[in-house]
């Protein structure tokens, strides 16, 4: 614990740390570019330089670590005359215009300037011109306003772990460049755009459209996947511009994926804003509220309870999901599912732990052994990935994988195709089984590709057992994860929203109903399935997006998306977090919740809620568990001890859930960005595999 | 008493008719400040700040830059602008660059914000209107006044260039 002095105050830190986080710890402000808390020390920008007692000449705080009886100073002429002296280096190359530049108004270098910098410039010589890079469809580069931090090529190798960026030449001919033949198409590359202290990396699809100042900023949470990313949605008017990540230790971080980033086009494109009712020539009509509930309410009417159904999509928040089951189950429907990847789980078999990510994202950073099942986390949960990458890195983690062989940034075992090979592991047979046996921390990370066999229980019985026997299951170490992809189906499952039959999933209700042996389904913003499925039977959506559900609904109910209702979502690891409002739902779409409310009036029995908090409230008695924003309870895992493989395991190959990575919700598929980057992707697999012909 | 007489004095010799007939005489042979407006104008300063109008370089490219400085300063919010890149360059652009002519308060903090003298506020104030709806400019009507008006935009820009 050295002790120094910072500007005349004594200040204690923790050991490790450098002379900038020290000054950070002590209120100081050190101006920087090319330093960042979450990626290693480059110390390449020199703009942190700080007077040091003793000291030859000014020292660069951000790499030199704090040390005891260091006096700082950071106030005095000396400092005040280098940091001039940088600033007015990297304005020599860096061009002016900044009124064409969008990183105008948020931008590090123009702020530092104002406050750092000089008012003038003694440079009169032509400035350096860079040409353009290639990077993508989504960051637009102009990279003659690079300042060569080098923070966007450590983002890539450190973070997202793939190696896609590098600096080339040096002084004036330093230039970020791709590798040869490689472009940039990880799954997190929007973050370099926020990485970028400058406007050489900007967001392409955002080009030029609005100014930071322009914009209203609501904090809430993302769904395109379950890791329940803490995101910025920023609105102009009523339109969504932009996503943004924010701080969240505990989850993301600070990164979120692509996905996440720019799939704010596709709320604007084919979206429901009025209810239609299908006429009797075949035809969707747009019609007024009472119209289309009226003709639910006739069909409610003729058709038994036995023969109704329902299903949950990925991208509700609990409080629908609540409201719906409670509707349905009201009509005495008991067949609702959430589980559209087509799993098997059941949450009775392990209770929560048996569906959660129980030793939290954090705790993967504690691991030190990691066997990953039937899934393929980055694209089921790329920032998740990120934090593996981060594992390995930091402590050697080793890696296997049971499932299909891919690509996940980093290296590790493949240890077989099918579940067949977890009785290997499980006998200790394989080389794998000493790794995790001897390690202190096992962990295990199950992903729903495992579960959508026939054998998923005997799958869940083998793999809790090998939790149980490689001791990643203790009372100080709960390190066998299930990993979600929906962001609905944590809170779904914790509220119960699986078929009470134990035989009846996703596909023996489409196979029903394409049989015509429903007499209604409902589809809550449920679309991940084919077209025919639905065909013949009565079919209510509710949902946003005019996607495949709609398509051959009977009703169709537009509701609100994520960006416009109050919501919760429980994300993979059981952790409850709220999200906010930030623009409205188009037309005459309604918050999903009081559309159950107001269908429940016209079926006769009105739900025992009039608002979202008299919902909230009923909804937390019944899962308490939900209750607790932004904290995680700690699943019980005592269930997993009793459990006996009761049969058997097939050899069938157990791949990834996410089969269409940019196009995996109707959100998805409805955004043109997301379009381009999967052209943009196979063009990168093509060129990489030299199957371009 | 004194008072009186004075008064009765100055009553008998039409002592006030007479002044005031001299005031008139005075005012009747100075020269006159009124101006025969619409046909006569007065002088008006470089600094005038009258109807706005956008620019153009002289070769004929428009001069904004879609910046949304002078939207961002307009105290009034009288200015709209919407951005994108331009379809045959891919040049940063404005797609539609309104001002409510009924908002503004012509305090010039547009034309001081511009960093290329795009929008600025020209020297004419003749654009009365029958209705308040032609007073919504659009862009194209802008650009038209910039046509206009450029060589005394020009001109006025110059001859206050040494003053900014």
């Amino acid at each position: 614990m050295p002790k120094l002095t910072i500007d005349g105050k004594e200040i204690e830190v923790a050991d490790g740390l450098t002379i900038l986080q020290a000054c950070e710890q002590a209120d100081v402000e050190i101006p920087r570019f090319c330093y960042h808390e979450r990626l290693s020390i480059a110390g390449n920008c020199r703009m942190c330089l700080v007077e040091m007692e003793r000291a030859p000449k000014p020292v660069a705080s951000c790499a030199m670590p704090a040390g005891e009886g260091m006096v700082i100073k950071t106030n005095t002429p000396l400092v005040k005359k280098a940091r001039e002296g940088v600033m007015e280096f990297m304005l020599i190359n860096h061009p002016l215009d900044c009124p064409i530049c969008d990183q105008g108004g948020e931008c590090d270098l123009q702020d530092q300037s104002m406050a750092y910098g000089l008012d003038g410039t003694r440079y009169t010589e032509p400035k350096r011109a860079m040409a353009e890079q290639n990077f993508g469809p989504l960051i637009k580069t102009e990279m003659t306003r690079c300042i060569s931090c080098t923070r966007c090529v450590r983002f890539t190798t450190e973070v997202a772990g793939v190696h896609e960026l590098g600096q080339t030449g040096r002084g004036e001919d330093a230039e970020i460049v791709t590798y040869i033949g490689a472009v940039v198409s990880n799954e997190m590359s929007g973050n370099i755009i926020d990485l970028c202290p400058v406007g050489a990396l900007t967001s392409r699809p955002y080009e030029f459209n609005a100014r930071p100042w322009e914009l209203r900023k609501t904090e809430t949470i993302d769904v395109m996947d379950a890791v329940g990313s803490n995101i910025r949605v920023d609105v102009r008017g009523r339109e969504v511009m932009r996503v943004l990540p924010i701080n969240n230790d505990d989850v993301n971080e600070e990164w979120i994926s692509d996905k996440t980033r720019f799939i704010w086009d596709g709320l604007k494109n084919r979206r429901l804003d009025t209810p239609y009712v299908r006429d009797s020539r075949g035809l969707l009509i747009a019609a007024s509220w009472s119209d289309a509930f009226e003709a639910i309410a006739k069909q409610v009417k003729k058709s038994d309870a036995k023969k109704m159904a329902g299903l949950v999509g990925d991208l509700n928040g609990a409080e629908e999901i609540f409201a719906f089951k409670t509707l349905l189950n009201g009509l005495g429907v008991d067949n609702i599912d959430c589980r559209q990847d087509g799993s098997n789980i059941r949450p009775e078999w392990a209770g929560r732990a048996g569906y959660t990510f129980n030793s939290s994202i954090n705790g993967i950073e504690d691991a030190d052994a990691l066997l990953i099942i039937g899934s393929n986390p980055r694209l089921e949960a790329t920032v998740l990935n990120s934090r593996i990458v981060k594992a390995i890195k930091h402590n050697e983690m080793p890696v296997g994988l049971v499932g299909e062989a891919v690509d996940l940034a980093y290296e590790y075992q493949h240890i077989g195709n099918g579940a067949e090979s977890l009785n290997e592991l499980l006998k200790g047979k394989h080389s794998f089984a000493k790794i995790l046996k001897s390690a202190k921390k096992p962990m295990i990370i199950v992903g729903q590709g495992a579960f959508i066999g026939d054998d998923a229980k005997a799958i869940f019985e083998t793999i809790a057992t090998l939790a149980t026997k490689i001791g990643a299951i203790k009372k100080s170490w709960n390190g066998l994860n299930f990993l979600q992809t929906g962001a609905s189906r944590v809170a779904a499952l914790d509220l119960g929203c699986v078929p009470k039959d134990k035989k009846s999933n996703k596909s023996t209700i489409l196979a029903k109903s394409k049989a015509g042996k429903l007499d209604l389904l409902f589809l809550l913003a449920a679309d991940e399935m084919k077209l025919c499925d639905l065909d013949n039977s009565f079919v209510v959506y509710i949902g946003t997006h005019g996607d495949v559900g709609a398509n051959s609904a009977d009703v169709i109910l537009p509701s609100a998306a994520y960006t416009e209702k109050y919501a919760t979502y429980v994300n993979l690891e059981g952790r409850a977090q709220l999200g906010q409002k930030a623009t409205f739902p188009p037309g005459d779409a309604k918050e999903d919740w009081a559309i159950f409310r107001a269908l429940s009036a016209h079926l006769g029995a009105p739900l025992p809620f009039d608002s979202l908090e008299e919902l909230r409230t009923l909804m937390y008695k019944t899962v308490p568990t939900l209750a607790n924003i932004g904290g995680l309870d700690a699943a019980d895992m005592g269930a997993f001890a009793s459990l006996k493989v009761s049969g058997e395991i097939s050899s069938t190959p157990l791949l990834s859930t996410i089969t269409d990575y940019y196009h995996s919700n109707p959100i998805a598929r409805a955004s043109a960005i997301m379009d381009d980057c999967k052209a943009a992707k196979a063009a990168a697999i093509a060129e990489a595999t030299g199957t371009n012909g | 008493m004194m008072a009186t007489i004075k008064q009765t004095i100055n009553s008998l010799f039409l002592r006030e008719f007479v002044s005031a007939f001299f005031l008139t005489m005075r005012y009747f042979f100075t020269a006159k400040p009124t101006i025969n407006y619409p046909f006569e104008k007065g002088p008006l300063s470089p600094r005038f700040r009258g109807e706005h109008a956008l620019r153009r370089y002289p070769n004929g490219q428009e001069r904004c830059i879609a910046c949304k400085l002078c939207e961002a300063i307009c105290p009034a919010q009288a200015i709209t602008i919407e951005a994108g890149p331009r379809r045959n360059d891919g040049t940063r652009r404005t797609t539609r660059y309104d001002i409510d002519m009924t908002k503004c308060i012509y305090c010039g903090f547009c034309q001081e914000a511009c960093p290329v003298e795009a929008i600025v506020e020209g020297p004419n104030f003749e654009y009365a209107t029958e209705t308040r709806e032609e007073l919504f400019y659009d862009k194209d009507k802008l650009l038209e006044n910039g046509d206009k008006w450029e060589q005394q935009l020009a001109k006025n820009i110059e001859l206050d260039a040494p003053y900014r």
